[in-house]
């Protein structure tokens, strides 16, 4: 495919845009019960109309289901799928490495600890209720993520793929180890453990919504920022040295916004796996891998893939719900095997 | 332009470049030379802040660890040796990427002049057709090509080259080796490369520095430093004779 755009144009981003709407859609007129797209569009603009102060929301089932419980799930799972995205991108950018991805290195198994240690302690901030969860798995993904690439760079400065996937497979175990010790300990606190391990947005609220908004701004703008940057470091660390990188600088930002952004995801909805390795190889093959194109490309592209596995998730076995996890693990372990093949085979 | 001052690199307990001082001046070519394991690539290195060292590395008598980085990319460029590409990047993309030194910042987008330094830089190293072309795709010869777009692109006034035609063939090199010579025509710019190959330092060097288990063993031009009696006690043969005898396999050649 040739590429001739250094940016993505405003056409590419309200296609993706519009995409990405039109799959909301169908995951609010989805469910345990199926509501008409007409009649979910007059809610959603009845309730955009009373947001802005001009009109007055609807009421009735229909509209209690989809203000209350679709469509702040729906916000969230988009948000997520699209931060988680983003973190994964810029890992595989700053790693120069396709496979890095929260899942495959660890770092969501560290922010999961992060939450667990928090719930079972009971560490919270006073009038901010998660946010003692949030900030431990925050803290315990820039933890894990120093932790994963001080030992990768020590045994295998090249940070070569079989080095990633061995320390991160490592990583992973030694911190479900950890995990299953405190639940052991504090079993009351914790009753749905399955929640970190296999990710859920189940319960999903308004209040997450917010916070997930903020991260995106926050630590996604940061990133956005740095699409350069991440172009000189996927042609290599030492190549962007020289070309006048302040690569020490660059890195750490780039280490925080990633574990800010998967940190909050993991405190919202658990271990979402697979998402952050999924999407941006897909949207790779579609945009090419320069960051400018790369990353807002990602950021929708993981949303519309999280919002679909949702959907399987909710309505495959209707009316049971398998969590959310299991779907992009499923999706995730076989694009894994894929890339893993290609890169051996030296492409 | 570039001054090194007793430059020493250790590896724990390991000196691996011990005391090392030489300088360059513009329009020069300065090739370092030594045996393997001298401590010449990791020398280089140092010089591009890529290794821990102690000692002073001036550039216009100030300091480059002083230096913003990208600062100090506009003063020195660097060729390694080998490229390890991972992502399907096009090649005027790589060679864009030289550029980043004087845009930095997300707002700047390529304005006129940074468009102009990298078609130069793709039309002199002979890229220009294949700028759509992903680097996976490349030779050897073809992606050396690009690094050296890159750094034609970003415009520095010293060259630093690591065994730049190490894995190229005959028509590579000579390209290559062909391609840095006319960038050095331009006056105020200098070049120093570590080569292994003493017929190509003796070939395109105006100076030379011979190292030995990380010293200096000597320096000058290049007629005074790759002679019998610097040459043969470094690499414990009769270095001329040996090159002499390599040319006569040639002689009786059918042309």
């Amino acid at each position: 495919m040739r590429r001739h755009a250094g940016h993505f144009s405003l056409w590419e981003y309200l296609l993706f845009a519009a995409v990405t709407f039109a799959v909301m859609c169908l995951c609010v007129c989805l469910g345990s019960v199926n509501i008409p797209l007409g009649e979910t569009l007059s809610v959603l603009g009845a309730a955009a109309r009373e947001l802005l102060g001009r009109g007055e929301a609807q009421s009735g089932v229909s509209a209690a289901i989809i203000v209350s419980r679709r469509l702040p799930r729906v916000l969230c799972v988009a948000m997520t799928g699209a931060a988680l995205s983003l973190a994964g991108a810029a890992m595989q950018g700053l790693l120069k490495n396709p496979l890095a991805d929260g899942s495959t290195l660890g770092v969501s198994s560290g922010a999961a600890l992060g939450a667990v240690i928090a719930i079972a302690f009971g560490i919270t901030f006073p009038g901010l209720p998660f946010a003692g969860t949030m900030i431990l798995a925050i803290l315990f993904a820039f933890l894990s993520l120093l932790i994963i690439l001080g030992l990768a760079y020590k045994l295998d400065y090249s940070l070569s793929t079989n080095t990633i996937i061995l320390i991160g497979v490592i990583f992973s175990m030694f911190v479900s180890s950890l995990m299953n010790i405190i639940v052991t300990f504090a079993a009351d606190r914790i009753q749905h453990i399955t929640f970190w391990t296999m990710g859920s947005l189940q319960g999903a609220s308004w209040q997450n919504a917010g916070v997930l908004l903020g991260a995106l701004i926050l630590f996604g703008g940061a990133i956005f920022l740095h699409a350069r940057e991440l172009n000189a470091f996927a042609v290599g660390e030492d190549n962007a040295r020289h070309i006048g990188v302040n690569v020490r600088r660059v890195k750490m930002i780039l280490l925080i916004t990633v574990s800010g952004l998967i940190g909050v995801c993991v405190s919202i909805g658990g271990t979402i796996g697979f998402v952050g390795l999924v999407t941006p190889h897909m949207v790779r093959m579609l945009v090419g891998p320069n960051h400018r194109r790369l990353l807002p490309a990602s950021l929708f592209g993981g949303a519309v893939f999280l919002l679909l596995a949702d959907l399987v998730a909710r309505t495959l076995l209707n009316p049971r719900e398998l969590p959310i996890g299991v779907v992009t693990s499923l999706v995730g372990a076989v694009v894994f095997v894929g890339i893993f093949y290609r890169t051996r085979k030296g492409h | 332009m570039l001054e090194v001052k007793d430059l020493t690199v250790r590896y724990g307990d390991l000196t691996i470049v011990d005391k090392l001082s030489f300088s360059v001046e513009a329009g020069q070519w300065l090739m370092i030379v030594g045996p393997n394991g001298a401590g010449k690539s990791t020398a280089l290195n140092a010089v591009t802040q890529g290794a821990p060292y102690t000692g002073q590395v001036l550039f216009d008598g100030a300091d480059v660890r002083r230096k913003h980085p990208a600062e100090l990319a506009r003063c020195m460029g660097v060729l390694m040796q080998n490229h390890f590409v991972s992502y399907s990047f096009t090649v005027e993309e790589v060679a864009a990427l030289g550029r980043y030194a004087y845009s930095a910042g997300f707002l700047s987008g390529r304005d006129r002049e940074d468009k102009d330094a990298v078609e130069a830089a793709l039309q002199l190293t002979g890229m220009a057709e294949q700028r759509h072309q992903s680097v996976l795709t490349l030779s050897g010869g073809e992606l050396q090509r690009t690094f050296l777009a890159q750094v034609f692109a970003q415009d520095p006034r010293l060259l630093l080259l690591d065994e730049p035609t190490n894995h190229l063939d005959l028509v590579y090199q000579k390209q290559v080796f062909g391609l840095i010579r006319e960038w050095l025509k331009t006056p105020g710019r200098a070049v120093v490369s570590v080569v292994h190959d003493l017929s190509l330092a003796r070939a395109y060097g105006t100076q030379a520095l011979l190292m030995d288990h990380g010293r200096a063993v000597a320096q000058g031009s290049v007629d005074e430093v790759l002679s019998p009696e610097y040459l043969d006690p470094v690499y414990h043969m009769d270095v001329y004779a040996w090159m002499r005898h390599m040319l006569e396999q040639w002689k009786e050649m059918p042309r």
